[in-house]
């Protein structure tokens, strides 16, 4: 079949003619995948340019003439500022928090939905309403949940009044927990997947070499998943980076919560610091390709199996 | 593999406990949305009264009706757009030998993992001067730009799943590559394009960072964000019930596509994401 | 209907790997031509390029005498038969049969109507017509496949191991419909298989490919008995060829456990001292006790260890280790690695009668005809013993076959 010929120095002796059909192929392909490809790169490419040009300039929308180059200004600013670094740490706390708990609550999830012979269509169908439902739907069930006006939670655990959103660590706990139901569904299907390509063989071979459940759990199940525990952490882990939505419901960035998403927002479209905004989105950016960087580079993620061209 | 009844009984526990894990969130906006006066503030899971108010209120409301028919205008357009184009490219990507096909898929999945945030926020810049801030146009564009990278994984995974022999026969048996597409892989196809359009209504209709910094006014904005700027009939008391109300109507949708078409949507999820 | 000429095609892959190297074939109107070989000899390459699946890197290929290299598939007017069968799943056995002609817009309703059917009823495939391909024993599949490569009037059929997804039993079948089919359109057809009973019983003639290149074309008659080298020797035949270490001393041959006469055909090629590959067919053996008198004197006879017996009910088979040559041993086990089979421990493979009553680890007396014993060089392989009169005369009888049978098809 068709052998890859990506990243071959050697130079095609004698390189054939191209003939009709592959020319065909080609433009064809270019026909088809074209718009598609123009109308990404539209939409994504010119607002990404144009925020790293803004980046570069004091620029606030309500005073145009005062708009000044001020080259890497904006990000010495945010770098030094305290607050940034604390929404970092904000950021970065939901993010590990909640893939933490959603891998291991995600595998549990996975395992039921494998291995549960009855209910198996009501189960799938009420899982994947969470991760159907609307975020901002999600935070606001959540909130008033924990709400200590309207909520159940508190008469639950007999915590009188207590106000989750009064401090930053219980508003935290509040965000997490709506993100981590909203989302787990999506990784336990991930992990469905790779789970339902590891072989019975494997495990009734196990079975009888002596391993116990979690033996088989440890040794033969999650070796075998690598791949797709791997692929399903960095969808998560960039995705829950972006917070964005939860936030702004539940806590609307106070007692500390705000995520840099929340501040690229806020500098932007509340206070039109457009130029500030921009380097907190550039800054955003960067920091969202690092971590897929990291997991694709360092962790070896086989993003192969995600993308769409054949071996 | 053979199961004990016993393991059976657990596994049986397991699911029900999944299933409650997943739907308890749900009945309790459902039921907080069917109390009314002081039931709202009574801290229980359930209603006294079951009552329809709230569903009156956010139907007399412009604010949510208006929005309402922005959501699933705009939805089913930016779905119908992005899976139209992505079912060519995802095509292209997984049948045909072209250059640049690697770039393609690269920009997709760049695009997947960038913020969205990070694009609304020049968009929001660029739509005030050119006059797209607060139109839906001005929202549609954008939606394509993770509806698009998310049509074309999905249906270039189910595209590959499809046997290669088969379209190459149809060429052999004298079919043009247009024909080939038409009449071998499009029927075949069609499951994968229907899955990958719910895949990406959900992910429409989900927008709300588009939807609260493009938008000013109810001429646009959806119903998440118009959710986050809802007020109740007087603006002393509070709205939740109504918003719950809301957040109901908008659920009411996805539990609908979820309900019927379950199979496909499991199978799209996974098998766009982890294959092999 | 149409001759196809190929003139040092190669196929050569962005990386430099050659699948198919100057690979000079021609295959005369309504010839059926076997290409065969391991995996990975490139025989399915050689066979898309003829089809226009795959690019030509270099060398012509003819299809009724117009170069079609740069054309695309469907304008070279060939059919083929998938592996897999290729069938479209979401049309029925008619439309499946019809997709061909539906694409041709000039072809009328009921042409198609009357066409579909009359392949089907040549398949008997008239009772599925309506059933969808998943709903089809994998014969019946099979069929359909066959059915829409002669719905059209086409320059040639082309089979890519059409029956390797068939059980046993089933191949035989569709082994004997396929060639009754072949002779009765007297189409030319290219087929291609790892599996030699299919070459030797379907193809007029075979192309035997090793690593891309060809070894040799000729009848399967020609190719069993008059091979033009070791690999071929060994592919072809089934159980395969015996290979033992014969050491050259005067115009005599030492071999393990029986001496014999450097056959006459090998004479003036051999020196002496020269240690060379002796190969013997296992049905060139017998076991002496059993032999009929009239044959003794054109053998020889040893005694030899039986190691193991296969009793097959019509056929016996004998296993007898011995001791080879490190030398010849390793040229041995690079040619098995070659040919797809476990490298084999040196022990000679002899069929017998199957009335023979021999005991496993016991001695006893064999007899082998020495007169069909084949010499190769271990360097090249080259077969010293090979004969290119009787060659020429199995090939001009095959000639003559073919054009007899042509003269017949309507």
């Amino acid at each position: 079949m068709a052998v890859s010929t990506v990243a071959k120095p050697v130079p095609k002796a004698r390189r054939a003619k191209i003939s009709d059909r592959t020319r065909k192929e080609r433009n064809l392909g270019w026909m088809l995948a074209g718009p598609a490809f123009l109308a990404m790169v539209l939409v994504t490419g010119y607002p990404i340019l144009n925020a790293l040009w803004l980046s570069l300039f004091d620029y606030r929308l309500t005073d145009p003439a005062g708009r000044e180059f001020i080259g890497l200004g904006n990000y010495a600013m945010i770098l030094t500022d305290g607050l940034f670094w604390r929404q970092f740490g904000v950021t970065s706390l939901i993010t590990v928090v909640t893939v933490a708990i959603e891998l291991v609550l995600g595998f549990a999830l996975a395992m039921v939905m494998h291995r549960a012979l009855h209910l198996r269509t009501p189960l799938r169908t009420a899982i994947l309403v969470p991760y159907g439902i609307i975020t901002v739907v999600s935070a606001y069930a959540w909130a008033y949940a924990f709400s200590n006006t309207y909520g159940f939670v508190n008469p639950l655990l007999g915590l009188g009044d207590f106000d989750w959103f009064g401090g930053t660590w219980s508003a935290l706990f509040t965000v997490c927990v709506a993100e981590i139901w909203k989302t787990t569904p999506f990784m336990s299907l991930l992990l469905l997947a790779g789970l339902a390509q590891i072989p019975e063989d494997y495990l009734e071979a196990a079975k009888v070499d002596g391993a116990r459940a979690w033996q088989r759990v440890k040794r033969v199940i999650l070796p075998n998943m690598k791949a797709a525990i791997m692929v399903a952490l960095l969808f998560r882990t960039l995705d829950a980076f972006r917070i964005f939505d939860s936030v702004f419901i539940m806590t609307a960035g106070a007692q500390g919560t705000e995520t840099l998403s929340f501040l690229a927002y806020r500098q932007t479209i509340s206070r039109v610091m457009i130029g500030l905004g921009s380097a907190v989105s550039v800054i955003l950016a960067i920091l969202v390709v690092l971590i897929a960087f990291l997991f694709i580079k360092v962790f070896r993620t086989d993003l192969s199996q995600a993308r769409g061209d054949r071996k | 593999m053979k199961v004990s009844r016993r393991t059976q009984v657990y596994w049986i526990l397991g699911a029900l406990a999944v299933i409650a894990y997943a739907l308890v969130p749900v009945f309790w906006i459902v039921s907080l949305s069917f109390k009314e006066g002081d039931d709202i503030t009574n801290n229980s899971f359930l209603p006294t009264v079951w009552s329809w108010a709230n569903y009156r209120t956010v139907f007399a409301s412009d604010l949510f009706t208006t929005a309402l028919r922005n959501s699933v205008g705009m939805a089913i357009i930016a779905t119908t757009i992005s899976v139209v184009l992505a079912t060519l490219a995802a095509y292209a990507i997984s049948r045909l030998e072209f250059p640049g096909k690697r770039l393609v898929l690269g920009v997709a999945l760049a695009i997947t993992v960038f913020p969205v945030i990070a694009i609304a926020t020049p968009l929001f810049n660029l739509w005030r001067t050119i006059g797209l801030y607060d139109t839906w146009l001005g929202l549609i564009i954008p939606y394509l730009s993770y509806s698009l990278p998310l049509a074309v994984y999905v249906l270039a995974a189910f595209f590959r799943e499809i046997p290669w022999e088969m379209e190459q026969a149809a060429q052999v048996d004298g079919a043009t590559a247009w024909q080939a597409f038409r009449r071998v892989i499009v029927p075949l196809a069609s499951p994968g394009v229907f899955t990958a359009a719910i895949l990406t209504f959900f992910a429409v209709w989900n927008d709300f960072v588009f939807g609260i910094t493009l938008t000013s006014s109810e001429a646009a904005r959806p119903v998440p964000a118009a959710l986050a700027f809802f007020q109740g009939a007087s603006q002393f008391s509070q709205p939740t019930a109504p918003i719950a109300a809301a957040a109901v109507v908008v659920t009411i949708p996805v539990v609908i596509l979820v309900l019927l078409f379950q199979r496909k949507i499991v199978a799209g999820l996974t098998s766009g994401a982890v294959k092999g | 209907m149409a001759a196809i000429e190929m003139r040092n095609i190669v196929k050569e892959y962005g990386d430099g790997f050659k699948a198919v190297n100057d690979v000079s074939l021609d295959i005369a109107d309504g010839e059926f031509m076997i290409l065969v070989g391991p995996s990975g000899c490139g025989k399915s390459t050689l066979l898309r390029m003829i089809v226009g699946l795959e690019d030509i890197t270099s060398g012509d290929m003819l299809i009724g005498g117009d170069r079609v290299n740069e054309k695309a598939p469907r304008d070279r007017n060939l059919s083929m038969v998938f592996q897999n069968y290729a069938l479209y799943p979401h049309l029925t056995v008619f439309e499946n049969i019809a997709f061909p002609l539906r694409l041709n817009k000039k072809i009328k309703e009921e042409e198609i109507q009357t066409r579909v059917r009359d392949a089907a009823s040549m398949l008997e495939l008239d009772e599925h017509l309506d059933r969808k391909p998943a709903n089809l024993s994998g014969g019946q599949r099979q069929r359909v496949a066959m059915g829409r490569a002669i719905v059209r009037r086409v320059n040639a059929f082309l089979f890519d191991e059409p029956l390797s997804n068939l059980d046993a039993k089933l191949r035989g079948q569709m082994r004997t419909e396929i060639s009754r089919m072949q002779r009765r359109l007297g189409t030319t057809t290219v087929y291609v298989t790892h599996d030699q009973t299919e070459a030797m019983t379907l193809g007029d003639r075979v192309a035997v490919l090793r690593r891309g290149l060809l070894q040799q074309v000729a009848s399967p008659r020609e190719l069993y008995e008059q091979p033009v080298n070791m690999f071929v020797a060994g592919f072809i035949g089934s159980p395969p060829m015996n290979f033992m270490p014969a050491v050259v001393s005067g115009n005599r041959l030492t071999l393990p456990f029986l001496e014999a006469d450097v056959p006459a055909t090998a004479a003036g090629k051999v020196t002496d001292g020269q240690l060379l590959i002796a190969g013997l067919r296992p049905e060139h053996f017998e076991d002496a006790r059993l032999l009929d008198p009239v044959k003794r004197e054109r053998g020889v006879t040893f005694r030899a260890p039986v190691d193991v017996t296969e009793w097959l009910g019509d056929s016996q088979y004998a296993y007898i280790p011995f001791e080879s040559n490190p030398e010849v041993a390793e040229e041995l086990a690079k040619l098995a690695a070659e040919l797809d089979s476990e490298a084999l421990r040196s022990q000679l493979i002899i069929s017998i009668d199957a009335m023979s009553r021999l005991r496993e680890n016991h001695e006893a007396e064999f007899w082998a005809d020495t007169g069909r014993l084949h010499l190769f060089d271990p360097r090249t392989g080259e077969n010293l013993t090979r004969d290119e009169e009787a060659a020429a005369d199995l090939a001009r009888f095959e000639q003559e076959e073919l054009r007899e049978r042509m003269e017949q098809t309507p």
